[in-house]
């Protein structure tokens, strides 16, 4: 899960870390009343959506003035902002943050992830801040220092000072930057944390080392113990029909292609997108039922893939092992029923019970195509849709 | 011959009592596998289907003579089930649970370093030497036993290799289910090390996925090292980036771990690829006999 500039400062806050002062406005009134509050000659509003690259799309502006405040505000409420991270259609701006403006000296890059090699939370830092990391570390890996953290241990203090001396810091900065990283730290795992990255970290020209962004990841398997942090749940950055197939404990990914597919188990609904596109078309999504699927979730699923005007034809992969191809098919049947299937369906069982299965599905008098495995599926629902 | 697990191996089951417990100790059980007992603190001294259950997985050790155990208990208690499972000196811990919190598992792993045990998942189907031996939820009857060892991070995806490759009269020696999260207790490297010392492997299937590099280190351990043929597959060639696609491990982030890098790594190190998973048993068929 992912979450607003504004909030994951806020987060930060709590725990330690020096962030700018700001204040968050859904209206061009409350901008100007914002900047007002700061009490500040100059501050930056900033538009809130769950992309980077808003500086360079026009979304972030330096302003002197509550009017000129509300005018941005203005200009950006309401309207979608395209960055490189959003894709054309952009993401509608429903918040700007007002934030007191810094005088930045340099600016730094730091982050903190979980690392899959180390098997622990490492933190990233390099001096080419306010850059693309990805950029960076392609281009200059020189530049990047990864330091894993124990998780017995915590950070040590001559890792936080190693750091800190990669990243040019010096006298007083330094232990401001330890104290700032154990606070990062903290938090990450205090909220189970997925990512933090601060980009820029900057010192100011009156030698403060400060968080001037924050971008917050949450690892969803560990939400169960945050209430507070689901809170912070933006429904309007996320798809709503992935947000409707979480209610079902469903995995689904919108994708742009006209077959609908509903398979069990995440690899093999991955590999039923992949055989789809080698027989010449394009899934519409990613579904996986899951192990233990009931009829009503298999209804829920079906509901869901038909939803999308794109999906041309469906095609079901089951592997029965948990999951049994009676309960899948009877799920199905239901579905079919409840919204009048209109476009052609493929389906493919194999495992327990794919016999009564397979009659469930024949006796019920819903066309069904059926197929023998695989690749006979992903054949025979490209040529339905003529592809 | 297999590894890891075969006919002697005495399991116990952590979370017996819940229903995925039950369900799957029962069919473990008709497998033949020697289901020995099960831990569920506070119902230590009843039994579940005359399957002794203990407070402690300490105390089943004692009781038991386990080596091996498999947990079924729900994401926010299987951490502690791993640890304490280790603590009691259990040299093969299989961890089914899916949606374990990551950061659980970064203290499970460094625990784990520690100890003598061998951690399999978690959210992975489990272990089976055809014949022998089940531990997990796989479809026992689609398994035969034979040479052909198979290493995995899915789980269905892996009963269609088995099912295909058995379907074509070919056998397998042990099936592993690593797991599909980004941290996990044994890698492709750790199963393909295994396989490597065990006579009675063959060769090996190797079934990855998108998210992390774990598939480019595997790759390169085998050219260096591996001596038996490999047939692998990768699945989400189609995966968008930056979406996690189901498994908590399957993402594209930054860039890397795109099933395109993987496949390329692969076939460098000169791993036969099967680009459709519809063919993995046939690949696999047309590499045995190439060996003849």
């Amino acid at each position: 899960m992912n979450i607003h500039e504004y909030q994951a400062k806020q987060v930060l806050a709590r725990f330690g870390a020096p962030v700018p002062k700001g204040k968050v406005a859904t209206t061009p009134d409350e901008a100007a009343a914002a900047f007002t509050a700061l009490g500040q000659p100059k501050a930056v509003v900033k538009a809130q959506i769950h992309a980077g690259g808003r500086g360079k799309a026009g979304g972030v502006k330096l302003l002197t003035a509550a009017s000129e405040a509300r005018d941005f505000a203005a200009k950006l409420l309401g309207k979608p902002l395209v960055t490189h991270q959003t894709g054309p259609e952009g993401r509608v701006v429903r918040r700007v943050y007002i934030e007191e403006a810094s005088d930045v000296a340099r600016e730094l890059y730091l982050g903190m992830l979980v690392d899959r090699k180390a098997g622990t939370v490492s933190v990233i830092a390099s001096t080419e801040g306010g850059m693309d990391i990805e950029q960076v570390a392609a281009n200059t890996p020189e530049k990047i220092l990864t330091e894993p953290i124990s998780p017995l241990l915590g950070v040590a203090g001559f890792q936080a000072r190693k750091i800190a001396f990669a990243l040019g810091l010096k006298d007083k900065q330094v232990g401001q930057f330890a104290a700032l990283l154990a606070s990062l730290y903290r938090a990450f795992i205090e909220t189970d944390a997925s990512l933090i990255e601060i980009n820029p970290l900057v010192v100011t020209k009156d030698g403060r080392v400060i968080c001037l962004d924050a971008k917050m990841s949450f690892d969803d398997n560990g939400l169960f113990r945050h209430a507070d942090i689901r809170e912070l749940r933006d429904p309007n950055e996320e798809d709503p029909a992935e947000t409707e197939a979480a209610k079902y404990d469903l995995s689904y990914v919108h994708l742009d292609g006209n077959i609908g597919c509903m398979v069990n188990g995440a690899g093999l609904a991955m590999s039923t997108m992949d055989i789809v596109k080698l027989y010449g078309a394009e899934p519409a999504n990613f579904l996986d039922v899951g192990g233990g699927a009931s009829t009503e979730k298999v209804a829920a699923a079906f509901r869901i893939l038909l939803a999308d005007k794109r999906v041309k034809g469906v095609l079901i992969n089951i592997f029965g092992g948990i999951m049994r191809c009676d309960v899948l098919a009877q799920g199905v049947v239901e579905a079919a029923r409840q919204v009048k299937l209109s476009v052609p369906l493929v389906v493919r069982m194999e495992g327990t019970n794919v016999v009564e299965g397979k009659k469930i599905l024949a006796d019920s008098g819903i066309k069904v195509i059926a197929a023998s495995d695989m690749a006979d599926a992903a054949r025979r629902i490209v040529k339905e849709i003529g592809a | 011959m297999s590894i890891l697990v075969d006919k002697n191996t005495r399991v116990l089951t952590q979370g017996i009592t819940g229903a995925t417990g039950q369900l799957h100790t029962r069919a473990c059980k008709e497998y033949g596998t020697q289901m020995v007992g099960g831990v569920v603190p506070g119902k230590g001294g009843t039994d579940f289907e005359g399957i002794p259950i203990f407070d402690t997985v300490e105390q089943a050790r004692k009781a038991t003579g386990c080596n091996a155990t498999v947990i079924y208990v729900p994401p926010a208690f299987a951490g502690d089930a791993m640890l304490e499972a280790a603590a009691a000196g259990i040299e093969l811990i299989i961890c089914i649970t899916e949606g374990v919190p990551i950061l659980d598992m970064v203290k499970v792993k460094a625990y784990l370093a520690e100890t003598k045990s061998r951690l399999i998942g978690p959210n992975c189907p489990g272990i089976i030497t055809p014949g022998e031996c089940k531990i997990g939820i796989m479809p026992g009857y689609i398994h035969k036993p034979g040479d052909i060892g198979v290493v995995s991070r899915s789980g269905t995806l892996t009963y269609e290799a088995v099912y295909q490759l058995t379907q074509l009269g070919i056998g397998q020696s042990t099936c592993i289910g690593i797991g599909g999260d980004p941290i996990v207790g044994t890698t492709q490297i750790d199963a393909l090390k295994l396989f490597n010392e065990d006579p009675m492997t063959r060769a090996v299937i190797l079934i990855g996925e998108i998210g992390g590099t774990a598939e480019e280190e595997a790759a390169e351990y085998i050219k260096q090292n591996f001596k038996k043929p490999v047939v692998a597959f990768i699945a989400g060639q189609t995966a968008p980036k930056g979406r996690r696609m189901g498994h908590a491990g399957a993402i594209i982030s930054g860039g890397r771990g795109t099933a395109a890098d993987k496949i390329a790594a692969l076939k460098a190190a000169g791993i036969t690829v099967a680009m459709s998973p519809a063919d993995l048993g046939t690949t696999m068929k047309s590499v045995l006999e190439s060996m003849h």
